[in-house]
């Protein structure tokens, strides 16, 4: 059912081979659904001369041929869709919930943060107090609960090849806000957990970044070479829809699936879901417990 | 291997056509920046137009080769030594075991591109050679050459030498460049005032202009005070992370507006208020810093026309080199 009012995107051109489209300046799990609709239905059709099509939080991209597929052409196939897609308040997508362990307050963030503390809002506290104190959480150990209880949404895949951007399945007063660092740091480890605005992330590689750091997961999630299972088939592990729990784990475990990573027989713990938006809307935090049950069992 | 890397100059990578197809996952299209002059020396040498060649940025490198074979040099105007001896630039010629390539200080322009027959032989990854080094994929392994390191080279095709390009198909190398853009995406977030700035200031690029982006500088530009939207951060030119196009324009905190090219950061939180057309993507390859850039504004009819015309450019090109 189409509700033009509540859902009339934006569409805006970048340059002769893209186009962009804004369903909504906020964010939030209703215009990520939308976008993740509209994107799908997409994908069904593929016209010849579509090149990327790039699903983000809140909007999304398509990279075309403008000498196969006419952009006026483009424009109206999109806007078909959109009006097919309405509110997408039924849309259902098959998908998998990923597990990412995590030792949180590790020696690695912590030393990189240290040495950056002059970029930082708070210079006397770590990324993790800091955080913890702004969204009123009585200490590190709530705020962890919080990061770690409700799963996430990568809702968009990139920056860098495989980051995965993430957005917390609650509701928007329970989302964790942050400010990004004043200043951007030069270096971040590879596979740091990170949080900025709303938005979670896991950096892929090893480099610059402003998102405050709160722990780092064992398992990569990038591979260029291809060496471990989870890669046989594609470098990057995340694509735009997974869902990921964070499961905090304490130096032994971390020692231990490194030791797994660098032998090369270390793989993510993920089931196959159904996601149903007009099931997680009447009741999320039910369904985020039907979710993790998914991930638990067996 | 047929050739040793002696010196790898400043930044010197293998690049093809670029990989298309996975940037929504964060892999860019990566491949030359300047695609004209990648086709041109690939078909100097007999190459197909998307054979890996190397792209050399800013000072090239010294390459000691130890097969006889037939390479040419396109791109940035730079003076071009065989065993210290010069050769033209935009014509293929002989070298043969032993022989050593270097090059001199650019003149005009930012890269060079040196082509080989038969094309850099380095595994393809998803469906291309070319070199994404903030990933580490691709290329020669996943990285800038290197002092020694060794090259091979497939099997060549039909490498004359003394084919050259006619010098009206070579590129202007301006040190004033005109670049258009259609305006776009967040462009509402400039007021009135920024906007005209935008357009109306002689932009100077920095020395931060690599295969991820081209940052300048020259104004500051007027946002929009606005109620900043939920997840969008705190800056007025901050936006829900969203997807960068190829070619878009980014102004962190107003500042220093950032053209992203084909190792572009694949989105973000940073407002795009243009974006570079297609056809003008090789003039931004090839601008150098202290370069002076205006962005003129075109609608999307002229970013196709423009792009029509570039494409007999290089048909042009085809039918002299055929």
């Amino acid at each position: 059912m189409s509700t033009a009012d509540a859902t009339s995107a934006r569409y805006s051109w970048g340059a002769d081979e893209h186009l962009f489209v804004e369903m909504d300046e906020a964010m939030s799990l209703e215009a990520y659904f939308r976008s993740m609709a509209v994107v799908t239905a997409l994908r069904e059709r593929r016209p010849e001369g579509v090149i990327d099509i790039c699903p983000a939080n809140a909007s999304y991209q398509v990279r075309f041929d403008p000498d196969k597929l006419a952009p006026d052409r483009l424009e109206s196939l999109m806007r078909e869709i959109e009006a097919e897609v309405g509110d997408a308040h039924d849309f259902e997508f098959e998908t998998r919930i990923v597990e990412i362990p995590v030792l949180y307050n590790d020696p690695w963030t912590h030393e990189t943060l240290m040495r950056f503390r002059d970029r930082h809002q708070d210079p006397e506290a770590t990324d993790l107090e800091y955080a913890a104190r702004i969204n009123s959480f009585d200490d590190v150990q709530g705020f962890i609960d919080a990061h770690s209880s409700a799963p996430w949404m990568a809702s968009m895949v990139g920056f860098v090849a495989g980051l995965p951007f993430l957005y917390q399945m609650v509701s928007r007063e329970r989302q964790l806000e942050v400010p990004k660092y004043v200043r951007p740091r030069t270096d971040t480890p590879a596979l740091t957990v990170g949080h900025g605005g709303c938005f979670g992330c896991i950096y892929s590689v090893k480099g610059a970044g402003g998102y405050q750091m709160f722990g780092i997961t064992p398992v990569p999630i990038y591979d260029p070479r291809q060496e471990l299972p989870d890669f046989k088939d594609f470098v990057c592990f995340f694509e735009p829809g997974d869902i990921v729990k964070f499961e905090p784990i304490d130096r032994d475990r971390y020692d231990e699936l490194r030791g797994e990573a660098e032998d090369g027989r270390i793989s993510i713990r993920q089931k196959p879901v159904t996601f149903n938006l007009e099931q997680f809307t009447a009741d999320p935090d039910a369904y985020n417990e039907r979710l993790l049950d998914v991930l638990n069992a067996g | 291997m047929p050739v040793e890397v002696t010196k790898p100059g400043l930044a010197t990578t293998v690049q093809d056509r670029g990989r298309e197809g996975y940037y929504h996952v964060g892999v860019p299209p990566s491949g030359a920046l300047d695609q004209f002059s990648l086709v041109a020396a690939n078909l100097l040498v007999g190459n197909p137009a998307d054979a890996a060649a190397l792209e050399c940025a800013y000072m090239g490198p010294e390459l000691r080769f130890t097969e006889s074979t037939v390479v040419a040099a396109t791109g940035a105007e730079v003076e071009l030594r065989l065993n210290g001896e010069a050769q033209p630039g935009w014509t293929s010629f002989a070298v043969a075991s032993g022989d050593v390539l270097t090059f001199g200080h650019i003149k005009r322009g930012a890269r060079m591109y040196l082509a080989i027959a038969g094309g850099i032989d380095v595994p393809e990854v998803l469906g291309s050679r070319a070199t994404y080094t903030l990933g580490g994929l691709g290329g020669h392994e996943g990285r800038a050459l290197q002092a020694g390191d060794e090259l091979a080279i497939g099997s060549a095709g039909d490498g004359a030498v003394g084919r050259s390009v006619p010098e009206d198909l070579w590129p202007d190398l301006p040190n004033e460049l005109q670049i258009r853009v259609v305006m776009g995406l967040y462009d509402h977030l400039l007021t009135d005032g920024g906007r005209e700035t935008f357009l109306a200031t002689s932009w100077t690029l920095t020395p931060v202009a690599d295969r991820v982006g081209f940052r300048y500088k020259g104004a500051e530009l007027d946002m929009v005070q606005r109620e900043q939207p939920f997840g969008a951060g705190s800056d007025p030119s901050n936006i829900v992370d969203a997807p960068y196009p190829i070619g878009s324009i980014q102004v962190p905190g107003g500042v220093e507006p950032i053209v992203l090219h084909r190792d572009a950061v694949s989105g973000g939180g940073y407002a795009m208020i243009a974006t570079v057309i297609s056809a003008d993507m090789d003039a931004i390859a090839q601008s150098a810093p202290g370069s002076r850039t205006r962005f003129v504004a075109v609608d999307l009819e002229a970013a196709l026309t423009a792009r029509r015309e570039r494409a007999d450019r290089v048909s042009r090109l085809q039918g002299v080199l055929d």
